[in-house]
């Protein structure tokens, strides 16, 4: 475990400059974002710069026995980078670099470290774009949107996180440093790692480098507004639109208790009698297959009962989109605290999963409110809570477990984006079954044979 | 604590409980602050901060403990986390909060003495900046128009003051030793209380004297009370509440007895201080109701300019172009971003060009860029990158503080701009337009 020798070590490998170990310091690695798990305070913090470090560091933890815990910007909703058996946190925010863009390769390689939005910046010079976009995007580093398969409001159309990652350098909890993949748009050699590794939160490698693939930036794009008296309505909508072959970049939708609160909190002009709302945007390279998808969606929405508005102008744009981005703010701004979650649905329960979530927001007498990314199925029910009241969190903690029993009984997923870490491995099974369990473990247990790589993640190693 | 007093934030840690619970971690807070950017780890951030206060509260350490008393005075208050938060949490009043706790627990000496143990030399310090005034030429050079560089001997009070330091001249006569109290006009509009804070008062009695002449222009009345005090607002940072208090109370009998229908400033501290820090601090005391009804006259000149009075807008022209950098507190705290961008505009010659981020902090935070010189240069630094890329020829800005930390890093990266406050420019175009 962690002793003076481990530390010097750590000081000898980093410097001591990037090795924190003051308690004060070390408190603030004991949590990522996700609500009402348990924190545990490392025994030390490193900050590599380069591979050499980590596989150091990782060669050290493997005679010792100690768990190592990556960490991106902690901003993780199920608990991934939470040092749970104390242990070594080994933290990206310093190896930052974006290596290349290589523009006719479409491809940019980049440190782990790096902050997806600043990517974004990065490319965004050349005309092109990488699409995954999750809400904490100026945040999240690629890293741990990697490790996380991170989605967004893009994913209907663009897809998520592993759809955009070509190739890695990993160093192995056995210590070896392996690379795979590359520029190439092709390539079957040998397994498909990159599936491996994006996702597995942590649990199977440390990603030290990333070659992400990038497309051309859509330049134009038409965003709209439909309010709906009837969920069914909205739901068809939702459905109609991919029937008719329009795949919206952004196709979200806000139960009638969010659009309340937003337009309280916000005042941006919701009407507040309507049942539900969506914001959709289409966009692409041709300014007429634009607006014939804009047109199309509008025919939909009338035929669905529905009424519109549609952006003209960039302001306009700009002041749909408000409504959107007030969503979890003003959902904050009810109770002390939120508990965001993801459970997600085929496209076409979409109704009957908020229908759902409604009803078990009565049963438990809770503020539920639900947005989210209505083209994939990913709601976010958000469940308003004050986390002081013992005799409310519990009513909580079984309105979450119907949520997800509901969402499983519809044929969908427990997760869509934020993953299983701690949060909900006491599910997990429920899901993919004993022999989903029995696979992942005999995954981990041949990658990572002293179980040292952020151990109690999404492999439940006991019964 | 007045036995009138109700139990704040700065007054009891425990009340902050209600304040820290509302941080759902999520992290936004990283991309705005200016400190994380610099040192990339979770203690430089509000989460960070906001996770020690639960740990104190949850008995897992110590508030006196040395690094964590370190780390929670490792914050410039600019309150950019807050524009970031969507959570709405008030980290100002928790880290002012934590702050407070720590100096009740340890006492002010303490505090100041583990803050400014940062600077080499602590004691010496403190005499050397007494002395500064009296003898600036013995200890400063001259360098070019109002620069005063330190000489070796400053060097050892800390790392701030190597070869490129440099401050503004301190004024001999301070500002409100020279001004008449009360500045009356013909058909006057209205009256305002000029409150100068003290960089006005003592570095930079030109900007008063350019709103003074600002305000006669635009027909209004003016009272600058001699006895005005320090808005609080430094002792405040450091956790001395008892003494950001009287001070606050004091200033407030001023304006009683003035009968002001406004309060002007031109210092975004000063001002949020007065409009947001006063009925804050003064909850549950007798003077709670004063501190509101003064909270609501408090103006930032560019607001009072355009919104309280009738403005006549200068007719004389200054060829310039001029890029505007927000002060924090007049940004973050008094939300005042538009109106002196729009003043600027609205004097004839003057093209106003943005720079990448306006609103990023310069460093200074008050003490925090001598407390903290490694980091605080660091930030000042893109900063002053940021406003030589515009090519402009003056740095506007609303803040003395501000304009301090600019003026010193322009000179210390060789930006070829001069630094000027808003009305440093209004008064130009007045003087311009009277020939
Ligand atoms: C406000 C908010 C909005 C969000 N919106 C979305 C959203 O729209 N879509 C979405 O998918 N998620 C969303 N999330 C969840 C979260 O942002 C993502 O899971 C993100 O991918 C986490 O990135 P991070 O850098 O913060 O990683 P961390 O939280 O630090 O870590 C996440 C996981 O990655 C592992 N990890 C980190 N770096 C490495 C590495 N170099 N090698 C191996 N493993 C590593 C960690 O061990 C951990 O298991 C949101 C979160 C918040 C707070
Ligand atoms: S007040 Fe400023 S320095 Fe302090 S945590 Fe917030 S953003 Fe960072
Ligand atoms: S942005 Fe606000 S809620 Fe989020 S971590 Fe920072 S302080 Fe907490």
């Amino acid at each position: 475990m962690i002793d003076k020798t481990f530390i010097d070590k750590c000081k000898n490998i980093f410097g001591p400059e990037n090795v924190l170990t003051d308690k004060a310091e070390l408190i603030s690695y004991s949590y990522d974002a996700t609500p009402g798990i348990p924190r545990e305070i490392p025994g030390v913090v490193v900050f590599p710069e380069n591979t050499k470090q980590v596989q150091e560091l990782v060669i050290l933890a493997r005679q010792t026995k100690t768990p190592i815990y990556p960490r991106g910007a902690g901003t993780s909703l199920s608990g991934g980078p939470v040092p749970l058996s104390k242990g070594v946190v080994i933290g990206f925010q310093r190896m930052n670099r974006i290596i290349e863009i290589d523009p006719d390769n479409l491809t940019a390689t980049v440190q782990p470290g790096v902050v997806v939005a600043e990517l974004n910046n990065a490319v965004a010079k050349y005309g092109l774009l990488y699409p995954p976009d999750p809400g904490s995007m100026a945040t999240a580093t690629v890293g741990g949107t990697v490790a996380e398969n991170a989605g967004g409001l893009r994913g209907l159309k663009y897809g998520v996180t592993k759809h955009y990652i070509m190739g890695m350098e990993v160093v192995m909890p056995t210590g070896e440093i392996f690379r795979f993949g590359g520029k190439t748009v092709k390539n079957v050699t040998a397994y498909d790692f990159t599936h491996l590794f994006v996702g597995s939160e942590g649990t199977l490698g440390i990603v030290t480098e990333i070659i992400c693939k990038l497309i051309p930036a859509p330049k134009y794009r038409k965003s709209m507004i439909a309010f709906f008296s009837k969920l069914e309505d909205a739901g068809k909508t939702v459905t109609d639109i991919v029937r008719n072959h329009v795949i919206p970049a952004t196709l979200e939708i806000m139960d009638k208790v969010t659009i309340q609160t937003v337009e309280n909190y916000a005042k941006v002009g919701l009407p507040t009698d309507v049942e539900a709302l969506l914001l959709i945007e289409v966009d692409g390279m041709g300014q007429d297959s634009v607006l014939w998808e804009a047109e199309k969606c509008v025919e939909i929405i009338k035929q669905n009962n529905g009424t519109y508005k549609i952006a003209e102008t960039d302001a306009e744009r700009d002041s749909l989109w408000a409504a959107r981005r007030a969503a979890l703010p003003a959902l904050a701004q009810v109770k002390p605290a939120t508990i965001l979650e993801d459970a997600t649905v085929p496209r076409t329960k979409l109704v009957d999963m908020l229908v759902a979530v409604q009803n078990i927001a009565k049963k438990y007498n809770l503020m539920i409110g639900t947005f989210g990314h209505a083209g994939d199925g990913n709601l976010h029910p958000t469940l308003l809570v004050d986390p002081m009241n013992k005799e409310e969190m519990e009513r909580v903690h079984k309105a979450v477990d119907e949520i997800f029993e509901v969402a499983l009984s519809l044929g969908g997923t427990l997760s869509g984006e934020h993953g299983i870490g701690v949060a909900k491995l006491k599910y997990l099974k429920n899901e993919i079954g004993r022999s989903g369990i029995e696979t992942m473990r005999r995954i981990k247990q041949a990658l990572d044979p002293d179980n040292i790589l952020n151990p109690g993640k999404l492999v439940p190693m006991e019964d | 604590m007045p036995a009138t007093a109700a139990k704040t934030v700065f007054d009891d840690v425990e009340t902050l409980k209600r304040e820290l619970i509302r941080c759902m971690k999520c992290g936004n807070c990283m991309s705005a602050c200016p400190i994380y950017n610099v040192e990339k780890k979770e203690s430089s951030v509000a989460r960070g901060k906001i996770a020690l206060g639960e740990a104190i509260l949850d008995d897992k350490i110590n508030i006196d403990d040395e690094i964590l008393v370190k780390l929670i005075f490792n914050c410039l208050v600019c309150k950019s986390c807050m524009m970031a938060c969507p959570s709405g949490v008030r980290f100002d009043r928790i880290i002012l909060g934590l702050r407070a706790a720590i100096a009740r627990k340890k006492g002010i000496p303490f505090v100041k003495k583990a803050l400014f143990g940062l600077l080499k030399n602590p004691e010496l310090f403190d005499k050397g900046m007494k002395a500064f005034a009296a003898m600036q030429g013995f200890f400063l050079t001259k360098e070019g128009e109002k620069a005063r560089a330190p000489r070796g001997f400053l060097r050892q009070f800390g790392k701030r003051f190597d070869k490129d330091f440099v401050l503004p001249e301190l004024s001999k006569e301070s500002f409100r030793d020279r001004v008449s109290e009360v500045i009356d006009v013909e058909n006057s509009q209205a009256t305002a209380v000029f409150f100068t804070g003290c960089s006005v008062n003592y570095f930079y009695p030109d900007v008063g004297e350019d709103l003074l002449f600002v305000l006669r222009k635009n027909k209004v009345k003016s009272i600058t009370p001699k006895q005005q005090n320090c808005c609080g607002m430094p002792v405040m940072v450091h956790g001395d509440i008892e003494t950001a208090r009287e001070l606050a109370k004091k200033n407030l009998d001023i304006f009683e007895k003035t009968a002001g229908q406004y309060i002007v400033t031109v210092c975004g501290s000063c001002g949020s201080a007065l409009k947001h820090e006063y009925p804050i601090i003064l909850e549950g005391t007798e003077y709670e109701e004063k501190a509101k009804k003064w909270a609501e006259r408090v103006y930032d000149i560019s607001t009072f300019l355009l919104k309280v009075i009738k403005f006549e807008p200068p007719k004389g022209k200054v060829e310039l172009k001029v890029t505007y950098h927000d002060s924090c507190h007049l940004k973050k705290s008094m939300k005042v971003f538009n109106e002196p961008r729009q003043l600027l505009k609205m004097i004839p010659g003057v093209t106003l060009v943005e720079m990448k981020k306006p609103d990023a902090c310069c460093g200074s935070g008050g003490s925090y860029h001598l407390t903290h010189a490694d980091t605080a240069l660091k930030i000042a630094k893109a900063k002053v990158e940021d406003i030589k890329a515009t090519g402009a020829d003056a740095v506007c800005t609303g803040c003395p503080a501000c304009m301090m930390e600019l003026f010193e890093g322009l000179h210390r990266w060789q930006g070829d701009c001069k630094v000027l406050h808003t009305v440093n420019l209004l008064a130009q175009a007045y003087k311009k337009e009277e020939g």
